[in-house]
């Protein structure tokens, strides 16, 4: 099969007074692959997902999503093409139950964002959000306040909005992030599965998860890219060890 | 039928049968009460449910009143035509000064709403010669007068007018519990929660935060046309700041966010000025006294504690 071009950015900047947190990424993520951005900290990684989720408006550069141009897009459009994000700092809406978490973004899926009219009859919320809720295994806890969550579970639940978004692209910023060793296994295991309808795009610090899960990996340095290969070539790359470990290549 | 919705109706029976046991005087405040109580519904959608604190909402409520009492001045138009109009004028100054207003947020968004409302009240005063300013105008004993399935109606009589209110009211709690308990209630309150977070779920906040003006402005001016055909009379103080704070004061005091708080919140604070003007003239230092202790110590109303410690359940 030959591989489809799901999204590409050229020459993609960001400037936030001086400093330049993303200078000129060309970037090709190819459908259905996982891909791994890592980076050290202050690499620019967060900003250059926030760039394709479209919370930041690019300095420059252009953000192209199933061969459109969306880099005009608001953030709002652009979920409604297929590009979710979930939060590096969790931003679930934590007076709202577990379920009306989800079932927002059953919702906003079942209705190409209007959140209401054609196709969005509650039974119809309520069946998908509660699918995405029992993939990650937060079901039983389906009426309690989002905000009484443990961490993890928080993280877990961002996910689950995720998946009922059903989303092209699935951009996952730290997911494992205040997750316990059990819970990580679990999660490998999830998004192998989401993986298998979805184009995977992970920032993500835990090298363990990075090199199970990761197709490809990009490591980006001070807004640009170092590298690009396999879990394979990425370990053996000496630029990439220099990054991480701080000599000079 | 879910214990939400019979609460609802139940409260609507008592209201109605309670028409036969209060005396003149305490008819005639609870049909000042339902039609105000409409007002404060409408209020309560855009600061309740949808988060959005407008200082402005007068402009609404006079926009409906105005456009009532005047059509049935100048135009001859009847109780149900000039009624129409209201609401007709509520819908369309409601979506212009949404798609203006939102285009700011919090303190910007205040501070813009009661600047259309102050305009607003001062072109009552400006067109004087029309609207007659602080005086006001009387409206034509004619216009409250309408045929209604063969039989005259007459909106000078207590009777008549107590239950159109109380349909009026009826009407209100069943579009706010509607709107509550649909799906876009709860795209309304994940605005409120977190905006960021709703549009990065895919929804459009602006039109969403647009249709809740509009159904918060449109409600407004229908209480404003109410008020108008109700009592007869329309004048500039509906179009002052105060009308822009009473319905704040209402739905604090009864329950943000809460379906029946403003209904409760407006019947309570009207029997509590009434109480306080048997003692002294100054019954506004006591809405104002209330206002500050229920920011202190009760920030969720009457209706928002009982639901925070008794009844999760409550709309």
């Amino acid at each position: 099969m030959a591989a489809v071009t799901l999204l590409k950015t050229e020459g993609l900047r960001r400037r936030f007074g001086g400093l330049e947190a993303v200078g000129g990424v060309d970037f090709t993520l190819t459908a259905g692959e996982i891909r791994a951005v890592i980076g050290p900290n202050g690499a620019g990684k967060t900003t250059f997902v926030s760039l394709i989720s479209g919370r930041v408006a690019p300095t420059a550069g252009t953000i192209t999503f199933e061969g459109e141009d969306v880099t005009g897009l608001p953030e709002f459009k652009r979920v409604r093409r297929g590009i979710a994000y979930t939060f590096q700092i969790t931003s679930v809406f934590p007076k709202l139950t577990v379920f009306d978490n989800a079932a927002l973004a059953a919702q906003s899926a079942l209705t190409g964002g209007a959140g209401f009219g054609h196709g969005a009859t509650p039974a119809a919320i309520e069946a998908r959000a509660m699918e995405a809720l029992t993939r990650v295994d937060l079901a039983s806890r389906r009426e309690q306040a989002a905000g009484t969550l443990a961490y993890g579970h928080q993280r877990l639940l961002e996910v689950a909005m995720g998946l009922a978004l059903d989303p092209k692209l699935l951009i996952l910023d730290e997911p494992t992030q205040g997750l316990s060793d059990g819970e990580i296994e679990g999660f490998i295991a999830l998004t192998r599965t989401i993986a298998t309808h979805a184009t995977v795009l992970l920032i993500e610090h835990n090298m363990k998860v990075v090199m199970d899960l990761a197709d490809r990996i990009t490591v980006l340095d001070h807004g640009k890219v170092l590298a690009e290969g396999t879990p394979a070539e990425i370990r053996a790359n000496a630029a990439v060890q220099a990054a991480y470990l701080g000599g000079s290549a | 039928m879910s214990r939400a919705v019979l609460l609802h109706v139940g409260v609507i029976a008592l209201l109605f049968a309670l028409q036969f046991v209060l005396s003149d005087y305490h008819h005639l405040t609870l049909t000042r009460v339902m039609i105000l109580s409409v007002y404060a519904i409408g209020f309560n959608v855009l600061f309740g449910y949808t988060g959005l604190l407008s200082l402005g909402h007068a402009l609404f409520f006079a926009t409906g009143l105005y456009a009532a009492g005047l059509s049935a001045t100048y135009w001859g138009f009847t109780a149900p035509t000039a009624f129409a109009a209201g609401i007709a004028a509520g819908l369309a100054v409601s979506l212009l000064i949404g798609a203006v207003a939102l285009r700011t947020t919090g303190v910007a968004f205040m501070i813009v709403t009661l600047m259309f409302a102050q305009a607003g009240h001062l072109a009552t005063l400006y067109f004087g010669d029309i609207t007659r300013g602080d005086e006001g105008i009387v409206l034509p004993e004619a216009s409250r007068k309408f045929a209604m399935l063969g039989a005259t109606v007459d909106l000078a009589d207590a009777g008549l007018r107590f239950n159109l209110a109380l349909v009026l009211l009826a009407v209100t709690i069943g579009v706010s519990l509607l709107i509550v308990k649909r799906p876009i209630g709860r795209v309304l309150i994940a605005i409120r929660e977190n905006e960021p977070r709703t549009l990065m779920l895919g929804f459009d906040s602006f039109r969403t935060k647009l249709f809740a003006v509009v159904v918060s402005g449109t409600i407004s001016a229908a209480a404003g046309a109410a008020t108008a055909l109700a009592f007869g009379y329309v004048g500039s103080t509906f179009a002052s700041i105060q009308y822009s704070i009473y319905p704040l004061l209402w739905t604090l005091l009864g329950g943000a966010a809460t379906v029946l708080g403003p209904v409760l919140g407006t019947l309570v604070m009207f029997h509590l000025v009434d109480l306080a003007s048997g003692y002294t003239t100054a019954s506004l230092l006591v809405v104002g006294v209330v206002l500050v202790l229920l920011v202190l110590f009760f920030p969720k109303g009457i209706l928002g504690t009982v639901r925070a410690r008794w009844l999760p359940w409550l709309p």
